[in-house]
């Protein structure tokens, strides 16, 4: 049989777990050396994983958002840094995938992403502006069916190994900070200098340097409809869900570790219950949370999608914004539980139970769209949005 | 109320552009309306016009031009009187 029959044939998790094998062998490497996931993100390739949420009528899988973000969890349980760099290449084919149609040249890319298995970054962190994503300092200028953008990008994560960077801007030179559009620069379209060396705590295989990026494209890769709505209609909610995917993979893996060393001890010693395994119960209780939190996005995400007027609403914006604070605050309780309760053993690199490399990829949470900042959104949400609260919704 | 919401505008929504030189369909987002500004503006509309915005009414759509918010508020107002 050959490979496509073979992919063809198998479920997306049975995919998903043949790049996670890969990841996982090579996870401790990539983190040492702080280098790209190169085996993974082949591996995603191979297995045609980048192309599954464009639709089928443009050479896709119609993969939807919860089969995408279990992918997440798979390979975060192997590699997080190589379940990020899937999640952010999704979370911007969601904007193409959900804005794309409305242009030829977006739906004509769109078909390419799925066919080429082409990689997308994301270039939104600007200096001076840091995470504030709906604020822009540059500017792009179109003349004459070109558009060209020079933009200070602090963060962007595997920009040497892309295909394409989906990059934000102001709209034009005398555009209000706000007033921003997306535009799509293919690789041979842009050059990079590196300005900041990505040497971190964590999700070290991101590569996510500093470049400062110049491009210049035919104006019609600029999307249609401003980032503002792309924002809030797909970029925000698929950042939150897929990272959140991609961190409950970091955290299951650490219970997993935990739950396989409180079981070595009790076997050890029959009749006697391990000093461990209270607190195990208590990690599984959180991640259960953090599961559930996910698991109702998910859905909420779903749902709204069929209704414009609901993804563009208050009420689900505050909901997302509580799913990333959730997952991203909680994961590191749950960690460094999983650590308490396996010692040593869990804090020397290189034992069946390490999980140093999980705690501080899992640090990243916090930070991606910094929690203070989520918080501070949401807190002035709150001064008009009244809360829903009836149980289901 | 077209001039009280120009008011609030002014006051309220933090804009690089001077409210009066804005016709009332001019996209308020494009013009620089943020996200923060808009939260304290729908606070001043509440309180000048004694009525709270219903969540389905809380969307950009609502907020996206002048014209856009006097006919948000008429809705909520209209809605009151059959009450
Ligand atoms: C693994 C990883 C990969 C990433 N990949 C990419 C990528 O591919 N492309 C990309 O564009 N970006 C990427 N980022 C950047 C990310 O999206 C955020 O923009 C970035 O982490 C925020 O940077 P900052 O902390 O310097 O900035 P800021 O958001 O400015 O925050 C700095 C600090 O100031 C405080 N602060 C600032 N503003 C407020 C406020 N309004 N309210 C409360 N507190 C505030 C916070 O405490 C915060 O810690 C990545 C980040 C990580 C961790």
């Amino acid at each position: 049989m050959n490979i496509a029959a073979q992919i063809g044939q198998a479920s997306f998790g049975e995919r998903a777990a043949r790049v996670a094998a890969i990841a996982r062998a090579h996870a401790d490497q990539v983190d040492k050396e702080g280098r790209f996931p190169r085996e993974a993100v082949d591996a995603m390739v191979v297995e045609r994983l980048l192309g599954i949420q464009v639709p089928p009528s443009h050479g896709g899988e119609g993969a939807t958002f919860s089969d995408i973000a279990e992918l997440c969890s798979i390979i975060g349980q192997a590699c997080a840094s190589s379940a990020m760099i899937f999640a952010m290449h999704h979370i911007k084919l969601s904007s193409l995938v959900e804005h794309g149609p409305e242009s030829p040249w977006h739906s004509t890319f769109m078909r390419r992403v799925a066919g080429e298995q082409l990689l997308l970054g994301s270039a939104t962190t600007e200096g001076g502006i840091g995470g504030n994503l709906r604020n822009s300092i540059c500017a792009i200028e179109v003349a004459d069916g070109i558009c060209r953008l020079e933009k200070d990008a602090t963060v962007i994560s595997y920009a040497s190994y892309s295909d394409a960077i989906l990059i934000t801007s102001r709209s034009h030179k005398d555009a209000a900070p706000s007033d921003q559009v997306m535009t799509v620069f293919l690789k041979d379209q842009y050059t990079l200098e590196r300005t900041h060396v990505w040497d971190t705590l964590g999700m070290r295989g991101t590569c996510s340097d500093g470049f400062l990026f110049k491009g210049e494209a035919p104006a019609e890769q600029i999307f249609p409809s401003p980032f503002a709505e792309i924002a809030a209609q797909s970029m925000l909610a698929a950042s939150h869900l897929l990272w959140s995917g991609v961190w409950y993979g970091i955290a299951a893996d650490a219970v997993a570790k935990a739950q396989a060393f409180v079981r070595a001890a009790a076997r050890k010693s029959p009749g006697q219950t391990p000093p461990g395994a209270l607190r195990l119960a208590e990690i599984s209780n959180q991640l259960q949370m953090v599961r559930s939190n996910i698991i109702a996005g998910l859905k909420t995400y779903e749902d709204a999608k069929r209704d414009h007027e609901k993804l563009s609403s208050m009420g689900f914006a505050v909901a997302m914004n509580n799913i990333k604070i959730c997952s991203s605050e909680t994961i590191l309780t749950i960690i460094n539980g999983a650590m308490l309760i396996c010692g040593i053993m869990g804090y020397k690199n290189g034992t069946p139970f390490s999980i140093g490399r999980h705690l501080r990829d899992a640090h990243s949470a916090q930070l991606m769209i910094s929690n203070d900042r989520i918080y501070g959104n949401t807190s002035s949400m709150l001064l008009v949005h009244k809360q829903d609260t009836s149980l289901l919704g | 109320m077209n001039t009280t919401i120009r008011e609030l505008l002014s006051k309220l929504g933090n804009l690089p552009v001077a409210v009066d030189q804005l016709a009332d369909d001019a996209d308020l987002y494009t013009a620089g309306l943020s996200s923060f500004a808009s939260v304290q503006l729908m606070l001043g509309l509440e309180d000048a016009f004694d009525i709270e915005f219903p969540d389905n009414l809380l969307n950009r759509k609502s907020f996206a031009s002048i014209a856009a918010i006097e006919a948000t508020v008429e809705q909520i107002i209209a809605g009151r009187k059959v009450a």
